[in-house]
C-alpha cells in the first residue's frame, strides 16, 4: 500500500523538523510591530545592538496587535508596542495598557508628536496628500482646497482606499476641524462625487500612474518609494501637498508605546528612546520616505519636501484616535 | 481500493447496530467537538459583555442586514456555480471520451492551491473594472470548485455503471440517466462539498477585501480595524455561526434523505458516454477554465517576478519559508485528522442527536474569519496554557479548529464507504472491536483519510491571520512572507514567495487527484 508508506514517510520528515522551532525562543525584550518587517526590519536589528539584551519582534497589522494585545491582558509577553498609527496606541492608552515614557523619549520630538498623557511617542509622520496625473490635470488645476475636491470636475475621476487606516484617520481629522455636521456633509458632497474606492494606496498610486483616475487620496511616501524602485521617468503621477492648513494636508504619525506591566520596564523605555534618536530618524528619512519626528534629521535619498513647509492643520494627534464616530459617519454616507 | 464514494454510504442505512456509540469514542468526539466550539465560547463572552441590549442594537442595524444579504448573495451564488461547474467537470473528466482526461484532471484540481488573495490580487490588477460582486464571485468560483469536482469525480469513479444500465435499458435516454441517476447518486457527496464552499466564502476576506466587496466578514475585519472595540466584531461573527449552523443543518438534513439503495453486486465501470459533435465546446471548457483559474494567476506572478528592481530573487528566505510552511502544514494536517477520526467514525457509523450536535459543532466555526478565531485562541490559549502560547503546539491547535470540517467530511466519507458488514463479520470471528476497526475498515478508509489530510495541508499552507497571531516568533511561512512584502509594495519580491506557495500546495492537490483517480 503505497500512500500508507508515503504517508508515513511524510509523518517521519515533519516530526523531525518539528525540534527546528518547537524550542521558544526567550528573548530579554518582546516588540509587537505594526509596522512592516520590510520597512523597519533592519531598524529593529540595529535597536537590538543598542538596548543591551536579546529582541524578538512579531510583525501583524496595528489594529490585530491592538486587539490581540487587548485580548492578552497582563499574560502578554510584549514588551513595546510598534505602531503604524496614533488610534491603535490610543486604544491601548484608553484601556491603561500602555506605561508612561521617560522623558528622554518624550522630549526628543515637538509636543504636537506626543501624547498629552506621556503614554505614547511619535516615531515618524506621514502626510496626506493627492497624488495627480498630469496628462489629466495641468498643476494650476489642482485642488486647494477640502471642499475643491467635491467639485463636479473631478466626478468618478478621484481614488480613496476606504479600508485603508490613514483614510480613516483623515476623516478622523476632517471631523475634528469641521465638526461632526461640518464632516458630514463633506463626506455627502464627497459620496455624490462618486469617487472610486481601491483597497490600499499602492492601488491608487497605480491607478493615476495607469490614467484610470486624475486624482487620489493617499499618503506622501508611497510616490517616494515608487520613485525610488523604478525610477522617476517610470512614474506618471505627481504629488501634489495641500497647505495652509487644510485637512487634505493632515500630517499623521507612528509611534511606540511600553506595555504596562512589561518585565523590562528600562529595555523597553531603552527601545523607545532608540526609536527617537538621531540613528532611527535617519532611517525613516533615507528608508521608509517618512517625515523624522526629531529636529535636524532630513533625508538623504528622498527629495521629500520638508516637513516644517507643509502646514498641515494644527490638530492634537490624540484627537484621532476617536475612530468610532468616524466609522459611524463613513457607513451613514456609504463610504465605508 | 477507492477512494471516498458519497452515495455508497446509504448502502449501511438499513443495517447497523443501533447499540449506541463505544463510550470512547464518543467523549474522544465530543472533545474535538469542544475544541471547537472555543471561539463560541469566546465570542459570547464578547458579544454579551456590553450586555444584551447593545447586541440587539447591532443586530438591528441596516448595514447588518445589508452585509448578510451580501454575503449570502455571494455565497449561494458561488456555492451554485461551483456545484454547477464541479459537477459538470467531474461528469466530464470521469464518464466520457474527452481526449487528456488525466492530464485535465490533474490540470483543475491545482486552483485548489492557489490563495484567493493571490487569485483576488493577480485578476484586480488586470481588470480593475471587475471590483465589486462580479469580481469576488469571478475569484471565490475559481479557487472553490476543485472542493466539488475531487470529492464528486470519486464518487463517481467508485459508483456501479449497473443502475445506470439498467435506466437505459428501460428506455430512459442518456440525458435523462445523467440528471436522474448519475447526478442524484452523487447527490449527498456534492452537498457536503457544497456546505465547504458555502462555509468558505462566508469566512473568505481576501478576495473581497481585494475586490471592494463588502461581505459579514469584511464588516468584522473593518470594525476591529476602524474601532479597536471587539463587541461589534464578536456579535456579527455570532451571526456567521448561526448562518454557519443553519447551512450545516440543512446539509445534513439532505444527505439524510438522499436515497438510492443499490444492491451488492460487483460493481462495474461505467461505460463513458461519446461526447461526439459536443467535444469541441467540451475541450473549450476545461481549458477555459484552466487558464482561468491557473493561466491568469500565473501569468501575473511571473510578470511581477521578472519587473521591478526590487526583484532580486532572496533564495535562504525562500527556502526557510518553504521549510516551515511545510512543517507547520504537515503538523497541522496529522493533528486536524487526528482530532477529526472520531467525529468522522461516528457520523459515519451512527446517528442520534448527540451525533449531529457533534458534527455541527465541528462546522460551527468555519464560517469565522481567521482574525476572530486568532483572537479567541489568544483569549483562551493565555489564560488556560501560558506555557504553549506562540508555540507550535497551539498554532496547530488553531489550525485544527479552523479546518476541521475539511477532515471529519473526509474521513465520514470514507469510513461510510467501508462495509460495515466486513466490520461484523471480523467481531464474530472473535475480533474486538477496536481491533476490527483497525483491521478492516481503517485499511480501506485510508486513501480517503489520507485525501482529507492533503486537503487540510494546502489549506494550512495558506492561512494567514491564525499564523500571524500564534506562531512561534521566528516561524515565517510563505503566506507570511508574502503578506509582509505586499504590505510593504515590494510586489516584485512577493511573487516568487506567492509562486513557491502555490508550487507547495500543489503537491497535495496532485496527490488528492490521484487519490480520486486509483
Amino acid at each position: 500500500m503505497p500512500s500508507r508508506r508515503i504517508a508515513l514517510a511524510a509523518v517521519a520528515v515533519i516530526a523531525a523538523l518539528a525540534p527546528l522551532t518547537a524550542c521558544g525562543s526567550s528573548a530579554d525584550l518582546t516588540i509587537y510591530s505594526g509596522r512592516n518587517e520590510q520597512l523597519v526590519g533592519g531598524l529593529l536589528e540595529k535597536l537590538e545592538e543598542r538596548v543591551g539584551g536579546s529582541v524578538e519582534v512579531r510583525y501583524g497589522g496595528s489594529a490585530e496587535l491592538a486587539a490581540q494585545l487587548l485580548e492578552e491582558g497582563d499574560g502578554t509577553d510584549a514588551d513595546v508596542f510598534f505602531s503604524q498609527d496614533a488610534g491603535a496606541l490610543g486604544a491601548l492608552d484608553d484601556a491603561q495598557r500602555l506605561e508612561p515614557l521617560s522623558p528622554a523619549a518624550l522630549d526628543a520630538v515637538p509636543a504636537a508628536y506626543r501624547a498629552d498623557d506621556g503614554s505614547w511617542v511619535a516615531t515618524s509622520a506621514r502626510s496626506r496628500v493627492l497624488f495627480y496625473d498630469p496628462r489629466q490635470v495641468p498643476a494650476a488645476d489642482l485642488p486647494a482646497t477640502l471642499d475643491a475636491v467635491t467639485d463636479p470636475r473631478w466626478r468618478g475621476r478621484i481614488g480613496y482606499a476606504p479600508t485603508n487606516a490613514s483614510w480613516q484617520a483623515f476623516v478622523t481629522g476632517v471631523r475634528v476641524l469641521r465638526g461632526e455636521d461640518g464632516a458630514r456633509a463633506w463626506l455627502r458632497s464627497f459620496a455624490a462625487n462618486q469617487p472610486v474606492r481601491f483597497e490600499n494606496n499602492i492601488q491608487i498610486l497605480d491607478a493615476v500612474n495607469a490614467g484610470q483616475i486624475a486624482l487620489g487620496l493617499s499618503n506622501h511616501y508611497y510616490w517616494y518609494e515608487r520613485v525610488a524602485e523604478v525610477g522617476e521617468q517610470a512614474v506618471p503621477a505627481r504629488v501634489h501637498y495641500v497647505s495652509g492648513g487644510d485637512p487634505l494636508g493632515l500630517v499623521n504619525v507612528a509611534g511606540a508605546g511600553v506595555i504596562a506591566g512589561t518585565a523590562q520596564p528600562e529595555m523597553a523605555r531603552r527601545a523607545v528612546e532608540f526609536l527617537v534618536a538621531p540613528e532611527a530618524q535617519q532611517y525613516f528619512a533615507d528608508e521608509t520616505a517618512e517625515y523624522p519626528v526629531r529636529a535636524g534629521v532630513t533625508s538623504s535619498r528622498h527629495a521629500l519636501k520638508p516637513l516644517d513647509q507643509l502646514q498641515p492643520p494644527d490638530i492634537d494627534l490624540s484627537d484621532l484616535a476617536s475612530l468610532q464616530q468616524s466609522l459611524a459617519l463613513l457607513q451613514e454616507t456609504g463610504l465605508a | 481500493m477507492t477512494a471516498p464514494p458519497g452515495p455508497v454510504r446509504t448502502q449501511q442505512a438499513p443495517s447497523p447496530a443501533r447499540r449506541g456509540a463505544p463510550r470512547a469514542l464518543l467523549a474522544a468526539a465530543v472533545a474535538t467537538g469542544a475544541l471547537a466550539c472555543v471561539p463560541l465560547v469566546y465570542l459570547a463572552v464578547r458579544a454579551l459583555e456590553a450586555g444584551p441590549g447593545t447586541v440587539v442594537e447591532i443586530l438591528a442595524r441596516p448595514r447588518t442586514a445589508e452585509l448578510l444579504a451580501r454575503s449570502a448573495l455571494l455565497g449561494g451564488s458561488v456555492t451554485a456555480a461551483c456545484l454547477v461547474l464541479g459537477c459538470g467537470l467531474a461528469w466530464l473528466l470521469t464518464r466520457t471520451d474527452l481526449p487528456g482526461r488525466r492530464v485535465w484532471a490533474a490540470v483543475l484540481a491545482l486552483p485548489l492551491a492557489v490563495p484567493s488573495y493571490v487569485a483576488g490580487f493577480t485578476w484586480i490588477a488586470e481588470w480593475p473594472g471587475l471590483a465589486g460582486f462580479p469580481g469576488a464571485f469571478l475569484v471565490l468560483t475559481l479557487v472553490s470548485y476543485p472542493y466539488v469536482l475531487l470529492p464528486v469525480a470519486a464518487a463517481l469513479l467508485a459508483s456501479d455503471g449497473g443502475l445506470e444500465e439498467v435506466a437505459r435499458s428501460l428506455g430512459r435516454g442518456p440525458g435523462r440517466v445523467l440528471l436522474t441517476v448519475t447526478l442524484r447518486r452523487v447527490r449527498p457527496t456534492a452537498a457536503a462539498a457544497g456546505l465547504l464552499v458555502a462555509l468558505y466564502v462566508l469566512s473568505d476576506f481576501g478576495a473581497v477585501s481585494l475586490m471592494r466587496y463588502e461581505t459579514f466578514t469584511l464588516g468584522i475585519f473593518t470594525s476591529y480595524r476602524a474601532t479597536f472595540d471587539r463587541t461589534p466584531a464578536a456579535v456579527l461573527g455570532c451571526a456567521l455561526v448561526a448562518l454557519a449552523a443553519v447551512l450545516t443543518w440543512a446539509e445534513h438534513r439532505a444527505r439524510g434523505r438522499a436515497g438510492g439503495w443499490i444492491g451488492r453486486g460487483t460493481p462495474r465501470p461505467p461505460v463513458p458516454a461519446r461526447l461526439g459533435g459536443f467535444r469541441p465546446l467540451a475541450l473549450l471548457t476545461v481549458a477555459a477554465v484552466a487558464v482561468a483559474a491557473l493561466g491568469v494567476p500565473a501569468v501575473s506572478l511571473v510578470r511581477w517576478t521578472l519587473a521591478g528592481t526590487s526583484a532580486g530573487i532572496d533564495w535562504a528566505g525562500l527556502g526557510g519559508a518553504a521549510v516551515a510552511t511545510l512543517q507547520v502544514a504537515g503538523l497541522g494536517a496529522v493533528l486536524t485528522t487526528v482530532l477529526a477520526m472520531p467525529v468522522g467514525v461516528l457520523a459515519a457509523r451512527y446517528r442520534g442527536r448527540t451525533v449531529t450536535a457533534v458534527e455541527t459543532a465541528a462546522y460551527a466555526g468555519h464560517a469565522l474569519p481567521g482574525v476572530t478565531i486568532g483572537l479567541a485562541l489568544v483569549f483562551v490559549g493565555i489564560r488556560l496554557v501560558p506555557a504553549v502560547y506562540q508555540e507550535l503546539p497551539l498554532l496547530l491547535v488553531g489550525y485544527a479548529v479552523l479546518f476541521l470540517p475539511l477532515a471529519v467530511g473526509a474521513v465520514r466519507t470514507a469510513v461510510a464507504a467501508a462495509p460495515v458488514g466486513h466490520e461484523e463479520v471480523a467481531r464474530s470471528l472473535g475480533c474486538g472491536r477496536t481491533a476490527a476497526f483497525a483491521r478492516v475498515t481503517l485499511p480501506r478508509a485510508l486513501p480517503g483519510i489520507a485525501a482529507g489530510a492533503a486537503l487540510v495541508f494546502l489549506t494550512v499552507a495558506k492561512e494567514l491571520p491564525v499564523t500571524l497571531m500564534l506562531r512561534p516568533t521566528g516561524t515565517d511561512t510563505l503566506a507570511v512572507q508574502l503578506w509582509s512584502h505586499t504590505g510593504a509594495g515590494a510586489f516584485a519580491a512577493a511573487a516568487p514567495y506567492a509562486v513557491v506557495l502555490v508550487v507547495v500546495a500543489a503537491v497535495p492537490s496532485v496527490l488528492l487527484d490521484r487519490a480520486a483517480h486509483r
